[in-house]
């Protein structure tokens, strides 16, 4: 356990986009290993694809605007040895391309990495189109895909390079947005450990990606009233911590789940599907409510749609409530 | 594996193909009879004369690549790997059953000789273009080839593969429509024409031959066409017989997804001219 207040300067942090991060494994990861590919599809800037492809012009291999086609060559590539990364805006690469990574990625379990761009609403002025809200849920029913929602840019990185140490299929989930920068090289990162960083005794909790930072704050503020909350960085969807997530429900006897997704499918209900069997306790979910998204500056939307640390102090004093009521 | 049949051989070996795809369709009681026996006569030929293969090694990283994305026909392509040794035949008779290594659509985990598993049509040719790609990069000497139906010409998917395909000159790839024109719905022209194939094809920047695919010679020389062929990937549109060679089946779209009952077999073999097998069945 290290001290949260050595990694997290909640008041004045370092603003970093996490696709900064994916850009930097991806890159990184190449640097290491020959037989990463990268495949573009007309977004490699934005996506910070580009950085893989200005260092290894070679493994880089434009698809243009056509996502099923990407994931079908992915999967041909890792047939042939290759660890290719398809990246894509999250919304497109999930959605448009689902089938193709169900039948010919997951079901042949082939090595394929997908990278999924402007994740959350926090996308801002692009609007509901280019949100990606739902695609944790659709990726995490999927057999034999692994889901990372890494919480900052350093970890993104580390997320990037550790798909792409192991075998299968992995989605990886970052964002547009600068977000604050809540871990440092020394952090432990390990696929399928959630990561306590912020010990509480009266509520857990459990937030992934760009909302680990916002609970944490929340965390702060209740501490100043008196409330212990603990805060857990389940950056892995799937596998699921289920030892750190059932070991926190029963040191607290309360659970708060935070997501930039919709809370229908996604990594709250993951959660949730471990708690009610193994240790049901009284549950809040924060994330979107079965809604779209819109245009608007991501701050804004963010506090429109539920998504900042008051409204996670709001679900702890519910769900304490809840605790107490049921004594 | 290379067996070089000559005509005589090659058309027997249809002819014994064709008798094991309907016997392990009747067993299983259901599956595609009328796509696997349109294109039966391909894939015996490119197993016995075109494809560089080890059925001993199905892993052989220097082997050919086949790619059947009409995933449905599956029948043709395991009746003719249990016949080049990839398992036993006996297998054959287990089709669609519970614990099967042969499922209804093809398993690349559980069927040796299976390149990726394969099913949801219009999938097929991006994995092609993406073996031919990877082979490219890595200098492998591989071919790679890629079995589409008419009516899985139909999807999105396989018309981006063909850009794709043109783009990237992959002269190491070579597809095959199996068109015999008829779809589930009734005639694929009457469901969504998708002609003139070929001179779409050609204008995504592909060679293209047009055969007759049940034709054993035109079908050996357009693969050995394809292969000498630099500098743009070869199509080749096999214009095929649905059900060919079992008269009741040809031609009728009502054969697309129905195997035969056994009264049906034992027609089908009397006309495949299998005397031997046929008495096997009494």
């Amino acid at each position: 356990m290290l001290n949260v207040e050595l990694h997290t300067n909640l008041n004045n942090p370092e603003m970093l986009p996490t696709r900064d991060g994916y850009g930097e494994g991806l890159t990184a990861a190449a640097g290491e290993n020959n037989d990463i590919v990268a495949l573009g599809a007309d977004i490699s800037s934005s996506t910070r694809v580009n950085w893989f492809s200005e260092k290894f012009p070679d493994r880089f291999i434009s698809i243009g605007i056509a996502e099923q086609n990407q994931m079908g060559i992915a999967a041909g590539m890792a047939l042939m040895g290759k660890i290719p990364f398809v990246t894509n805006y999250g919304v497109f690469l999930s959605g448009r391309a689902w089938d193709q990574i169900r039948t010919t990625v997951c079901y042949s379990n082939l090595n394929v990495k997908l990278g999924g761009a402007h994740g959350g609403i926090s996308v801002g002025p692009d609007g509901a189109t280019h949100q990606a809200l739902e695609e944790i849920a659709i990726m995490r029913c999927l057999p034999n895909m692994t889901v990372l929602v890494p919480a900052d840019s350093i970890e993104t990185r580390k997320a990037t390079m550790a798909a792409a140490s192991i075998h299968g299929p992995v989605y990886i989930r970052f964002g547009r947005e600068k977000i604050p920068v809540i871990t440092d090289e020394g952090t432990p990162y390990k696929i399928g450990r959630a990561y306590c960083c912020r010990e509480g005794k009266d509520v857990a909790i459990i937030a992934c990606g760009s909302m680990v930072y916002e609970s944490l704050a929340a965390a702060k503020k209740l501490g100043e009233m008196g409330i212990s909350a603990a805060v857990i960085n389940n950056h892995t969807v799937k596998p699921i911590d289920e030892a750190s997530i059932v070991e926190a429900a029963k040191k607290t006897g309360a659970v708060v789940t935070v997501e930039e997704h919709q809370v229908m499918g996604g990594m709250g209900s993951a959660v949730l599907e471990v708690l009610a069997q193994k240790c049901p306790v009284p549950v809040k979910m924060v994330g979107v409510m079965d809604r779209f998204g819109q245009s608007g500056e991501p701050d804004i939307l963010m506090k429109e749609y539920g998504l900042c640390s008051d409204d996670i102090v709001s679900a702890v004093k519910e769900v304490l409530q809840m605790k107490d009521a049921q004594g | 594996m290379y067996r070089g049949l000559n005509e005589f051989q090659l058309k027997e070996k249809s002819n014994e193909l064709r008798s094991a795809i309907l016997e392990m369709l009747c067993e299983a009681g259901s599956g595609h009879s009328g796509g696997s026996l349109s294109s039966i006569d391909i894939l015996n030929v490119l197993y016995n004369n075109v494809l560089r293969h080890d059925p001993k090694n199905p892993s052989w990283s220097e082997r050919d690549r086949f790619i059947l994305s009409k995933g449905h026909v599956c029948p043709a392509l395991y009746a003719v790997l249990a016949d080049c040794g990839y398992f036993d035949k006996k297998e054959l008779l287990t089709l669609r059953k519970f614990g099967s290594m042969l499922q209804g659509h093809p398993d690349m985990h559980k069927t040796p000789g299976i390149e990726v598993s394969s099913g949801s049509l219009g999938q097929g040719l991006s994995v092609s273009v993406g073996i031919a790609l990877a082979a490219k990069i890595n200098g492998d000497k591989i071919r790679t080839y890629c079995l589409t139906g008419d009516g899985e010409m139909q999807e999105g998917q396989i018309w981006e593969a063909l850009m794709a395909a043109g783009h990237y000159k992959l002269d190491n790839l070579c597809g095959i429509v199996d068109k015999n024109e008829l779809q589930i719905d009734g005639e694929v022209k009457d469901v969504m024409d998708i002609d003139p194939l070929t001179d779409k094809i050609k204008a995504f920047k592909w060679n293209t031959i047009e055969i007759n695919g049940n034709d054993v010679i035109q079908i050996e020389k357009a693969f050995r066409e394809a292969a000498e062929y630099k500098g743009k990937p070869t199509m080749i549109i096999a214009r095929t017989i649905k059900g060919k060679g079992v008269s009741f089946m040809e031609n009728v779209c009502g054969w697309h997804g129905v195997a035969p009952n056994k009264e049906q077999l034992k027609s089908a073999l009397a006309e495949l001219n299998t005397g031997r097998r046929e008495k096997d069945q009494c």
